[in-house]
């Protein structure tokens, strides 16, 4: 079992789930970034999606763009990802998946981006755009250096679609919860609970909701019927107004949800 | 196989859906409903009408006598998209997929845009269609192509100046994804160019196939033979798709893609994708685009908004792979000497993207000589360009361009 399914099994025989923190590498700066996730580790946080940043984040809403293209403009480079991976396992526990655009690991070179996120103490990939039927070198590499894939699961994916990203995942997988790109919503959608319960159906052991949630409320939600929440834009807005403080604040709320 | 056999997803090693999940239902509905048209009789008769009676299809070709003097004496052909309604190419694509839309369901059209071109194609289909439609466009752009933003505003289009990333064509895309995964329900998105994931590229190719199929019989109708090369520029690359593809296995004719190379290829501004690019990931596929290091999308540089674009289409990429088209740059410099030389010695004022494809006419024709047959795909109207173009030849401010004659 991956480091990543121990702490989701472990979080779910204490009879509720684990909260996962997206947070973007170089974001405001290199130093905070790492200081923001040992942060939210430490405020009950517990497993970390470091994203990388990258030109072109389709899969993104405007808080997340807006701090990746900082991270971009203040000259973040693809190495930095290792050594802010590296950083924040020594200092804490936690599992720490990087969360990845496909072309930046196809231009590292997929086995040797694999090989060094293992010896940075990465947990594995979140690849937003990568589906399964392309991924075949990343499957190997990920066999290769035992490392997680996380693929994603949407409201509009056929049951064999939802088959195929069980059988491919390992870790978990991303259940998104609505039609759409990251960004706090008010209400996380209805759609949530039908994507994973047709994972459930597929034979997923393992599913973690994600896009939308912003309060301990919507975590305490999810968490009744999935294995894990993942929150993003909400800590990303909190980094940005207030720092480290605020967003070590913010995840102690949200963790509040797991109680 | 012949090559005009390959229908993806895959060209060689390029192509593909890198897409997120939540578009994979989407891209195989629509996936779906091409395979039905493309055999359907009453699609492709419903198409058809349409470009008789509205597009104005077929375009012509129009020899350039006067303008091929300054090619080597090379006859010069010119395949006319600049006539068809709304002024370019564009529209070929945007009824083809503006008819599936309807087929689908779909009630909202949304597009990207660099040069503003596939915009009112877009904005236009929607009117006739009594359909919404948004369209994306880089702030850059909506700057240097105001024109067209008037007549997408006029047709009744909504048009979102982009102001992420580098805010041209290559961030359009971007937003008009975000919006396609948040509304695919009543929504297409009518991608403008041979990019995007499948069955874009194929589709798209195949919508604009009847440049290359019509010209194909003219030149031979006019001449007698297969012209010796077949030149279109290259920004997304549909127009050269489609002017390319019916002669993908005519061995004989050469097909030659222009790209924009800018202030020239060996400076950091230029467009010129296949030949300064590396395989990457970019919008959906695997093919060549301009990247650093770390594979981050750089930004391109051309004078022409609608060839300015880090990548390209799949089926370039691999054509130009196996060896079967070349790929040139041609900068602004050359695109807007030939631009201006067309004007005076034919009459016809070209778009910028298409002056770059008469700039590798003429030295096609140079390197043909007498003997040779060169095809151009005359791919829009210069009507968009005038600002760009008065500001470049300073034709406003009285200091004037050199009068006629001097044409060189
Ligand atoms: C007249 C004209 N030609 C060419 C292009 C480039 O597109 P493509 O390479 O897809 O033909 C454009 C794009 O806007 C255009 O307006």
């Amino acid at each position: 079992m991956s480091s990543v399914e121990q702490t989701i099994s472990t979080r779910r025989d204490a009879g509720s789930g684990a909260l996962i923190a997206y947070l973007p590498i170089g974001f405001p700066t290199l130093d905070e970034s790492v200081e923001a996730a040992i942060a939210v580790v430490e405020n009950g946080v517990d497993i970390l999606e470091l994203g990388l940043p990258y030109s072109d984040p389709v899969m993104d809403g405007a808080a997340i763009q807006k701090a990746t293209q900082t991270a971009l403009q203040n000259g973040f480079r693809l190495r930095d990802a290792f050594t802010a991976v590296e950083r924040v396992r020594a200092a804490v526990d936690a599992p720490v998946l990087v969360m990845t655009y496909w072309n930046p690991v196809m231009q590292y070179g997929v086995d040797r981006f694999a090989a060094d996120l293992k010896n940075a103490g990465g947990a594995g990939l979140i690849t937003p755009d990568l589906i399964p039927d392309e991924a075949s070198e990343w499957m190997s590499a990920s066999e290769a250096h035992d490392l997680d894939r996380v693929f994603l699961a949407a409201p509009s994916s056929s049951d064999v679609r939802m088959r195929q990203a069980v059988e491919a995942s390992r870790g978990f997988v991303y259940a998104v919860s609505t039609m759409g790109i990251t960004g706090a919503r008010s209400d996380v959608d209805a759609a949530a609970r039908g994507v994973v319960s047709r994972l459930r159906d597929a034979g997923c052991t393992s599913t973690c909701v994600g896009l939308g949630i912003s309060t301990a409320e919507q975590v305490r939600d999810v968490l009744s019927y999935a294995d894990g929440a993942i929150v993003g834009s909400r800590l990303v807005a909190a980094l940005s107004e207030g720092g480290v403080p605020e967003v070590a604040r913010v995840a102690a709320d949200l963790a509040s949800g797991t109680r | 196989m012949t090559l005009r056999d390959v229908v993806g997803p895959y060209f060689g090693t390029f192509g593909g859906r890198f897409v997120p999940e939540s578009l994979i239902a989407a891209l195989d509905e629509l996936d779906a409903a091409y395979q039905a048209a493309r055999v359907d009789p009453a699609f492709a008769a419903e198409l058809a009408e349409l470009h008789r009676t509205y597009t104005g299809r077929p375009s012509i070709i129009t020899e350039a006598p006067r303008f091929a003097e300054h090619a080597g004496g090379a006859r010069i052909l010119l395949k006319r998209e600049d006539l068809n309604h709304t002024g370019s190419h564009k529209i070929n694509n945007v009824l083809g997929q503006a008819l599936l839309a309807k087929r689908l369901g779909k009630t909202r059209l949304i597009a990207e845009t660099g040069a503003g071109q596939h915009g009112v194609a877009s904005a236009t289909a929607a009117a006739l269609f009594g359909m919404e439609c948004v369209v994306y466009m880089g702030a850059v752009d909506t700057e240097r192509q105001a024109l067209n933003v008037a007549r997408m505003k006029l047709l009744g289009a909504e048009v979102v100046a982009v102001q992420t990333g580098s805010r041209t064509l290559k961030d359009a895309i971007n937003d008009a994804m975000r919006d396609w995964v948040a509304n695919v329900e009543n929504t297409h998105y009518l991608l403008g160019t041979v990019a995007g994931p499948h069955p874009f590229p194929t589709m798209v190719r195949d919508f604009h196939s009847v440049i290359g199929t019509e010209s194909r019989e003219q030149v031979l109708a006019l001449t007698g033979r297969l012209p010796d090369a077949v030149a279109a520029c290259v920004g997304g690359g549909s127009n050269a798709m489609g002017i390319f593809h019916a002669f993908l296995d005519d061995e004989s004719v050469r097909l030659v893609g222009l790209e924009a190379a800018g202030d020239g290829v060996d400076t950091p501004h230029h467009a010129a994708t296949i030949s300064r690019g590396r395989p990457g990931v970019l919008h959906g596929a695997r093919s060549l685009m301009l990247q650093d290091e770390d594979g981050q999308t750089m930004e391109s540089h051309s004078i022409s908004a609608g060839l300015d674009y880090p990548g390209v289409g799949p089926e370039h990429a691999w054509l130009s792979d196996i060896g079967r088209a070349e790929y040139r740059g041609v900068t602004d410099a050359e695109a807007m000497s030939a631009l201006r030389l067309l004007s005076r010695t034919e009459g016809i004022i070209p778009a910028i993207e298409t002056a770059h494809a008469l700039h590798g006419a003429l030295e096609l024709g140079k390197e043909l000589g007498p003997e040779g047959i060169i095809l151009v795909s005359l791919s829009g109207r210069g009507d968009k360009d005038m600002e760009t173009a008065a500001r470049y030849f300073r034709l406003l401010d009285g200091e004037g361009d050199a009068p006629a004659g001097s044409a060189s």
